[in-house]
């Protein structure tokens, strides 16, 4: 550990208010709709490549600026991006990705659209929260046997 | 964060909400869920699989609990999932993204056209 992940932790509250944000842009954008995801997965429409790819040129752009100005943390940390090179895939990243994109399909939304629809009133969607959180568990105690980079 | 967006989709609803009934998808996606035997348009996922009742049908049960869990146990797995690795990863040029996304379309994509048909 270093003398930095020491410190005093991060405040709790920006994570609320980005949710909050996120949470307006998700239903706004129509990307939490199962209907919008089969058209995706169709390839008849451009609305979800659009959102994705806005979103990658908006964080590439914020990726650039951070590294630029060498900006903080709001307890003053520094933040730090893993080298573009020393990113290898491995297999967790082919296999765990495929494993995902089944559940994407099936379901119809990833980790952060299952809050939003619970809170637009999807209410069955809590008992997806749970399966995913049973998921991440099984993810955990099968670890030790599961191929990684 | 979680409960973020909980909360910002909530306030979408109540003091934001879309005046489309059913939201404007491409016709050929409609017509492709039709040839399934899916006919409901309205709202923002199909009631008749994502409801009560639709959880206690067989093509609901594998919907909801089997694409929850599979969301879940690939999250962690891959050690990301939409936002971090097909935004925040491709943001930052990262390879092992650009494969976790590779993946998450191989997934979906065989869902969609191999697997849906044979569940719906």
């Amino acid at each position: 550990m270093t003398e930095q992940t020491l410190g005093r932790p991060e405040p709790k509250w920006p994570y609320l208010l980005l949710g909050v944000y996120l949470g307006v842009v998700f239903l706004k954008t129509e990307v939490i709709s199962w209907f919008r995801i089969q058209e995706m997965f169709r390839f008849h429409s451009f609305h979800m490549y659009g959102v994705i790819g806005g979103a990658v040129v908006v964080g590439a752009l914020g990726v650039f600026l951070i590294k630029r100005t060498n900006v903080r943390t709001l307890t003053g940390r520094t933040i730090v991006f893993p080298a573009p090179e020393d990113t290898r895939p491995g297999p967790q990243h082919w296999l765990g990705g495929t494993i995902f994109g089944l559940g994407w399909g099936l379901l119809g939304a990833c980790p952060g659209p299952i809050y939003a629809l619970i809170g637009a009133g999807v209410w069955v969607m809590f008992v997806a929260l749970l399966a995913a959180l049973a998921g991440a568990w099984m993810y955990g105690l099968l670890r030790s046997r599961l191929p990684h980079g | 964060m979680g409960l973020g967006m909980v909360l910002g989709a909530m306030i979408t609803t109540v003091f934001l909400p879309s005046p489309d009934l059913v939201l404007p998808i491409s016709e050929a996606t409609w017509t492709a869920l039709a040839e399934l035997g899916l006919q409901d348009r309205e709202g923002l996922v199909p009631s008749s699989l994502f409801s009560w009742s639709g959880l206690t049908t067989v093509p609901g049960f594998v919907l909801i609990v089997v694409g929850g869990f599979l969301v879940g146990f690939g999250a962690r797995y891959a050690d990301g999932c939409t936002s971090g690795h097909a935004i925040s990863g491709l943001s930052n040029l990262q390879l092992s993204s650009l494969a976790a996304v590779i993946g998450f379309f191989a997934g979906g994509l065989f869902v969609t056209h191999l697997l849906l048909p044979l569940i719906l």
